[in-house]
This record gives structure tokens, sequence and C-alpha cells, in this order.
């Protein structure tokens, strides 16, 4: 299987502060990686060494075939970004956001219409294509954003807490287009707070204090620690570590 | 202590609360639990005197928001859901802000806040945009607390906490419920439900259920089972294909579904095995909040 994402020792320090401590690991295409750990584990740190935000102060690491520490740019073209915090333009129509993300990334304008065209008609958005994005309920929106994301056809889309506070039911669906998207090849690097999501991952990595304190599918990481959830392997690995800075 | 008494609230088109009502006594933890865009930070602000309401009247300790707002600005404490204290001054000027603009001192009133801010008295020379989230959340509490009010409204505390941060601001609110301050608190996560004494589920603007978290429980009257087997996402588009399966969604580890009848766990489960699913399990479930909201009609 091709690996689409891998770290060597991967590093980042500000000052005497260490980040992201020495951690390797790897993603294969198509795969749904999950990457957990508590506020200030390092998560944000590591993924925006992953997406060519941020510089490694030592180690190394590929991202879709691409150095992170020299071909950046290369990555930033290959992958697909969002987030909870951000996404899309609010004071942009749902249309508009669609051509200026995909603009972005220089596609051509003939086949943003065409695909923008058949992606409105699957989120049932065509009504509303002229509609600011502000309008449009949150568990659309996050919809409308990850299909934004995936837009141009990136190798690997980083997903940032993309459920954070959305509606119960859309969650769900969120994800069922997120298997959608792994089914046709997309490699999936996901966050989330949300445990019963955890499950919902080929494999997931937990981060403790910048290094991954474990790594394995969902299945097999509750046999390890012995545990009925993954909110309690989550609980059993990070406690007693949080309160420190 | 809380009364809120048919409150309605549009925004142009858009009916942000629509009838809403309930009461909280004296000492009560009640939480408003529903996703982003529901209404929650709307019904906040109503009962915070900051929005005024198009319907309805909500009295806090028995004083009205229209009239008597003034006062209850004075007996309550607000943590809205954006970090809202002043991120240049350091954690203890922060506090001491607080105190001293409702003319107290961290001194009279130490006590109430002992407990949270002894976590975060280490840190206390540093400037408060530098703290992490976690440690944010708790002189948010800290400044909210620090005049001794008769009720606290905390909106969305715990979003974008982990789990662990999430037990543990859980476990603060908890000792401050026992020295008698009624707390109304809303959050996006339905886990959390269970630690309230009674909650309302809001929903589009409306409150779908006020109740217990248990009674919300026994109430439902559906059929609810859990289905598992080795292949869970194709599981879950067979399962939608099967006649007497009336919704389903992926629950973590299970996917939970509805059905009319127990008598047809026997019929889905030879459906699935058909389609050569391996290692079936097919049981009934009592629900969670979470299972509740989604099948609230």
């Amino acid at each position: 299987m091709e690996q689409v994402i891998v770290t060597n020792n991967l590093t980042k320090k500000f000052g005497s502060f260490t980040a992201v401590d020495n951690i390797s690991f790897y993603v294969e295409k198509g795969e749904i990686f999950g990457f957990l750990g508590a506020n200030g584990a390092g998560k944000t740190t590591a993924m925006r060494m992953l997406c060519g935000l941020s510089k490694p102060t030592s180690g190394s690491g590929s991202v879709a075939g691409y150095d992170i520490s020299k071909e950046y740019e290369k990555i930033k073209k290959n992958i697909g970004y969002m987030s909870q915090k951000f996404s899309l333009y609010e004071d942009l129509t749902v249309a508009e956001n669609i051509k200026l993300f995909a603009g972005i990334y220089g596609m051509p304008l003939k086949k943003i219409k065409e695909k923008s065209a058949h992606i409105l008609e699957r989120l049932a958005l065509t009504d509303r294509k002229d509609t600011l994005v502000k309008y449009i309920p949150t568990g659309w929106k996050q919809k409308l954003a990850f299909s934004v994301a995936v837009f141009h056809e990136p190798k690997i889309v980083f997903l940032d807490e993309p459920t954070g506070g959305v509606d119960p039911e859309a969650r769900r669906q969120f994800w069922e287009m997120i298997y959608e998207a792994a089914d046709n090849g997309i490699t999936i690097f996901v966050t989330t707070h949300y445990m019963d999501e955890a499950e919902y991952c080929d494999r997931i990595s937990i981060m403790v204090q910048g290094k991954i304190a474990a790594l394995a599918a969902p299945k097999d990481m509750k046999k390890e620690y012995n545990a009925a959830t993954m909110d309690e392997v989550f609980r059993k690995l990070v406690a007693g570590t949080f309160n420190q800075e | 202590m809380v009364k809120v008494e048919n409150i309605s609230k549009a925004f142009k088109k858009m009916q942000a609360l629509n009838d809403v009502s309930f009461h909280a006594e004296k000492g009560e933890l009640f939480g408003i639990i529903g996703p982003d865009g529901a209404g929650k930070t709307t019904l906040f602000r109503i009962m915070t005197t900051l929005t005024i309401p198009d319907n309805g009247t909500v009295l806090i300790n028995n004083r009205s928001i229209f009239t008597d707002y003034m006062e209850i600005r004075k007996n309550i404490g607000y943590m809205p859901g954006r970090f809202a204290l002043y991120q240049d001054l350091t954690v203890e000027e922060n506090l001491n802000f607080f105190a001293s603009v409702f003319n107290t001192t961290i001194e009279e009133n130490y006590h109430l806040v002992k407990g949270i801010y002894s976590h975060i008295a280490p840190f206390k020379n540093r400037k408060a945009g530098k703290l992490s989230g976690g440690m944010k959340q708790k002189l948010a509490l800290s400044c909210a607390l620090i005049h001794k009010p008769e009720v606290l409204f905390l909106d969305e505390p715990t979003t974008g906490v982990d789990p662990v941060s999430r037990k543990e601001f859980w476990d603060m609110l908890y000792d401050l419920k026992n020295i008698g301050i009624t707390i109304i608190v809303s959050t996006p996560y339905m886990d959390e439900a269970s630690r309230c004494d009674r909650i309302a589920l809001i929903k589009n603007g409306v409150f779908i259920d006020v109740d217990t978290p248990e009674n919300i429980i026994n109430n439902f009257n559906q059929t609810l089972i859990a289905l598992k087997a080795d292949n869970m996402r194709q599981l879950l588009k067979d399962v939608r294909k099967c006649s007497q399966i009336k919704s389903a969604f992926a629950f973590g580890a299970e996917i939970h579904a509805v059905i009319d009848s127990d008598d047809y766990i026997n019929d889905i489960n030879n459906q699935l095995k058909s389609l050569n699913h391996k290692n079936i399990e097919i049981y009934r479930i009592s629900p969670a909040i979470e299972d509740c909201y989604i099948w609230s009609r």
C-alpha cells in the first residue's frame, strides 16, 4: 500500500518548549486516520508541519510524496483543508465560495462550472446557490465546506475538528461523506473531540505531551487498554497529564 | 430562581427562539443541550439582560429582565461562549478587575473560587492571552464567580475542550452547585446531559423536551437496536436497505436503528447474513440522550 504521509522523528520546538517530540508514523492511501490528543498536546503544531505551514526543527516527513521541509508549496497544492473555525466565507454565496476556492487551486473555469453544478445537486443546494453562506444551517455548511475542501481532488484532506458543535444527525451525515471520499481513494487526516467518531477511523493516534502515546486501529487499542470504548482509552492515556503546562 | 416563560425571538426572517419555557430552582444544575444554531446563545443573552425578547418574560430571583435589569446584572455571573477576558492583563489582574467592577475584593470571596483558581494561581503573573485552553476556561469561571452571583450562566464552557478536561470542568460545577449556586449551562455535547439535574433539549429554537435526563431516556417510546458486524461501513449501507429499519445511524462502534418491533430482529439478522456479513450482533438497547435527540418527534 502506498504511504501518503510519512514522518520520521518529526520535532518542533518553540524556544525551550518541545511542542512535537520525535513523532514517527505513516498514513496509507485511502485511509481514515484519526489524530487525537488533549488540548495543548501538540496536534495543531504537528498538523501545521504536515500542511507545509510550519518548518520542523528536526526530523523529516513527506506528504503526498513531497518533502515537508523543502517542497511545502507543492504540498499545499495537493492537499485540502477544513476546520470548524475556518472553512467558508460567510459573506460570499454558496456558489462564490466554491468558485473562489477552486480558483485559488488553479482549476479552469469550465471545470469549476461543471463540477459546481454536480456538487450543488448532490448537496441539495442548487436552489440556494445564491444564498450567503451565513444563512445556511451549520450542518449543511460543514458538508459544503468538506465538498469545497476536496473540490480540487487533493490526495489528502486535513480536517481539524470538522464536526464541533454540529447537530447529531448532520455530524453522522458528515462522516458518511468522509467514508465516500475515502472509498474514492482520498486520504483523510482528521482531529476530533468526539470519541464516538474515533471509532469511525481506520486507525488512530493519541498524542500526549508532544509524543504519540498510542497508535492502532480502534478495536486493537480498546483491547490493549482493556477498555469498552475509545472514551475510556483516551481517559486512561491522557488523565493526569493535562493539568501541567 | 430562574423563570423563563414563553420566550420568542426572531432576527429578521429567522426565528431564533420559539415559545421557550423552563424553571430552574435554587441550587439546580440545569443544562440546555443542542447544536450550534439551535438558539442557545440567544436564550443566554436574553436571560442575562443583553437582548430583549419579542415575546415572553424572564424572572431571575423574582426580578424582571425588563424593569430590574440593573439589579439582575449585579447578581448574576455570565461566561459567554467566546473567551471574553482581557488578554493583555495577567491572570491576577483580570480577577482583580472583575472583583472591583462588582465592588468586592478577591479576599472577600476567595473561598468561592479557591478550588478553581488554585489550579491557575501558579501562573497568576502570566497574561491571560498566553494561557492554554483549559486554563483560560478556569480563569473565566473564576472571574464570573468572584462577586458571589446567585445564578451562573455558562454558555458552552466545554466546546472544543478535550474529554478529560471536560470531565474536570463538570466536577468543578458540582462543587459550585453544592454550595447553593444555581447554574444554567449550555453544551453541544450530548454526553454531558447526564451531569445535569434537569435538561432542555433545544432544536431549531424549540425545546423538544424539558425533564431529568433519566425521565427523557425512560420516556423514549420507540424500539431501539444496536447492530455490529466486521465491516461496519458496508453494514450501515445494508441496514438502511432493510425494510424493517425505519432509520439508522452510526453510533461509535455500533449502528443504532429504530424498528417497529423486536420481532423483526431475526429477519434483519437473516438478511444481513445473506449479504455475507460476518460476526453479526443485534441487540435491544436503551437510548442515550443523543438517541433521544435524533429520534425525537
